[in-house]
């Protein structure tokens, strides 16, 4: 087991932001998590993270208890991309990939370092990007250049735990498609990835699980075919989808009843 | 070490060597290179007493080099916490003043200034000539913590908030500055611009090995916090996400500031401009790692501010200008320079 959730609560106040929540993730494993606007799926996300600590309930991340690593020591086993992403103080998208490293070297990167900040921007396809300065990029390439710097953060440990925070944010569909086949091949490649998206048929399409939350509430868990309805789907967003077969794939299609319009 | 970094951080420091040697040799009475070298063996025991005047090596001993030092220290306090505050609040446009270090410091100089009353007796009787220098301390001590524990919510400091609050204290510190002028009789009045002009004119090996520790300090702990900075300069979150202890980085780096810039008024008095556009100069010319911009920033600082010392004391001579003139008057034209470039960048 990866990551384990025990009765999860948080709050804030009187307000119950997530309510008694618990569920697994192994290696290997790629979880989408789905819900609406206000679900508590970034709330989620930062305690997974220990931005934020529990209300009640523990979280388990390899085994022992989140709250007695050290931060450097978590920082090499696991890496997060946030939605928000800017700098105010302008550097070089190469740099920029190097700080993923900070938390393997001390003053300045090793040999290994470099090549690994190359590999990741291959791997992402920002190569030509290389020198430029970041404030200068276009949100989608900004936001692929964030994703390398947190993909080199956690590429040598090859067990590493990856949480992404709409990965797909600001991408035109060449780059969603690619950055989801990334994460795929990284859970593939042994990675536990956790994942928040919008997008039901994406989820559907590459993800192993999925988290269906409502108002900080476990809706669903499980593979893709099992939870992948139209009842689910209604209790999680309030809208009504029909569901479609589609040749080659044992999960169906997901696409907005027009029951409301015509 | 990083070739390039290694390269820029040697060219600024024999920049600062470069200032300290021309300084060293200008002035009322003039000193050439080899009769400072001379001086400089003589003093070391090396020398054999030849190769220059008497008043010469009084003068260099115990007038110019104590200011240069001072200058020297005073530009690479101001430099490095310039750098560390405006990487904590992940604003280029930030500046030491302003989380309440000056402010505060002022007002309490001025308190002493004008108002006689007994615990600034007795705190002149204790410490002298220092007792000016001590309130200034402590004030810019005091106003940084209120601010620093206004911005505080469950452990955590908000820039905005912190930003906001450094605002307001300021500008009630100000006020109440302010009114003190107003009741201040002329001859106080007088010690009151003079100080807030700053001036190193009150350099001595004294008030050199005084500040020497506080400067000291912050100039050689703040850049073991650059890669901290850097990480910083993304967000408060990824820089927890990637291992940094950010309420401890932020902690430190106000704690290094406000030593290194409340020492620097206590002496001084209000040198503006230099802990803003020294950073700058660095990011602009050369690279914004934090691991070049600290350390750089310490040597450049120092540099710098020598030369306008330089400058205040020689241009009207007999008499001296107000360090804190030429600072602003140098200062503003790069910022506004800052600006227009900034905003060409952002254009495009």
């Amino acid at each position: 087991m990866m990551i384990g959730i025990r009765e999860l609560t948080y709050r804030i106040g009187k307000k119950e932001l997530l309510h008694d929540l618990s569920f697994e993730v192994k290696s290997g494993e790629l979880l989408a998590v789905l819900g609406a606007n206000g679900a508590g799926k970034s709330t989620l996300m930062k305690l997974l993270c220990r931005e934020i600590n529990p209300t009640s309930g523990r979280i388990y991340f390899r085994g022992c208890d989140l709250q007695s690593y050290k931060l450097p020591e978590l920082a090499k086993q696991r890496a997060v991309l946030s939605q928000q992403n800017t700098i105010s103080i302008s550097f070089l998208v190469h740099e920029l990939v190097m700080m993923g490293r900070y938390p393997h070297f001390d003053q300045y990167p090793s040999e290994a370092d470099v090549v690994i900040v190359r590999q990741v921007m291959v791997e992402t396809g920002i190569t030509h990007l290389s020198g430029r300065d970041y404030n200068t990029l276009s949100g989608g390439e900004q936001q692929r250049v964030q994703l390398a710097r947190v993909l080199a953060q956690i590429y040598d440990c090859k067990d590493a735990c990856l949480f992404l925070d709409e990965p797909t944010n600001g991408l035109d569909l060449r780059y969603q498609q690619q950055v989801m086949e990334l994460a795929r091949s990284l859970a593939d490649r042994g990675y536990c990835v956790i994942c928040i998206l919008h997008d039901i048929n994406f989820a559907s399409r590459f993800a192993d699980k999925i988290l269906m939350l409502k108002e900080g509430r476990k809706v669903a868990m499980g593979a893709p075919v099992e939870v992948i309805n139209c009842e689910n789907i209604h209790e999680t967003f309030s809208i009504n989808v029909k569901l479609m077969p589609c040749e080659g794939y044992s999960c169906p299609l997901v696409i907005p009843a027009t029951s409301n319009i015509n | 070490m990083n070739k390039k970094t290694g390269v820029t951080l040697l060219f600024l420091l024999l920049l600062m060597v470069a200032v300290m040697v021309l300084s060293s040799c200008t002035g009322a009475v003039k000193i050439s290179l080899p009769e400072l070298l001379a001086i400089l063996e003589n003093q070391a025991g090396l020398g054999d007493g030849t190769g220059f005047k008497s008043q010469q090596a009084a003068v260099l001993l115990n007038i110019r080099l104590p200011r240069v030092m001072l200058g020297m220290l005073i530009g690479a306090g101001l430099g490095v916490s310039g750098a560390g505050i405006q990487g904590l609040f992940r604003n280029p446009l930030a500046e030491p003043g302003l989380i309440g270090i000056s402010s505060g410091a002022t007002l309490f100089a001025v308190s002493m200034i004008v108002m006689e009353i007994s615990i600034f007796k007795k705190l002149t009787g204790m410490l002298g000539f220092y007792a000016l220098s001590v309130a200034a301390f402590v004030g810019a001590c005091l106003t940084t913590v209120i601010v620093y524990r206004l911005s505080m919510r469950n452990g955590k400091t908000i820039i905005t908030t912190l930003l906001l609050s450094g605002i307001a204290i300021n500008a009630l510190a100000g006020a109440f500055t302010g009114l003190l002028t107003y009741l201040a009789n002329d001859e106080q009045l007088r010690t009151i611009t003079f100080w807030s002009l700053g001036s190193l004119g009150g350099a001595s090996w004294e008030t050199v090995t005084g500040i020497l520790p506080f400067i000291l300090i912050p100039v050689f702990g703040l850049p073991f916090l650059a890669k901290s900075l850097n990480a910083l300069s993304l967000g408060d979150a990824q820089a927890l996400h990637m291992g940094v202890d950010v309420v401890m980085v932020k902690r430190i780096i106000m704690v290094l500031a406000t030593i290194a810039v409340g020492a620097s008024v206590a002496v001084a008095g209000v040198i503006g401009f230099i802990g803003l556009i020294i950073p700058h100069i660095l990011r602009m010319t050369f690279s914004s790692d934090h691991r070049l911009v600290i350390p750089g920033s310490a040597l450049l600082g120092a540099a710098l501010l020598s030369l306008a010392d330089l400058l205040a004391r020689t241009m009207v001579v007999p008499a001296e200008l107000p360090i804190g003139i030429l600072t602003a008057l140098i200062g503003t034209p790069v910022f506004l320079y800052i600006i227009i470039t900034e905003r060409n960048k952002t254009k495009i």
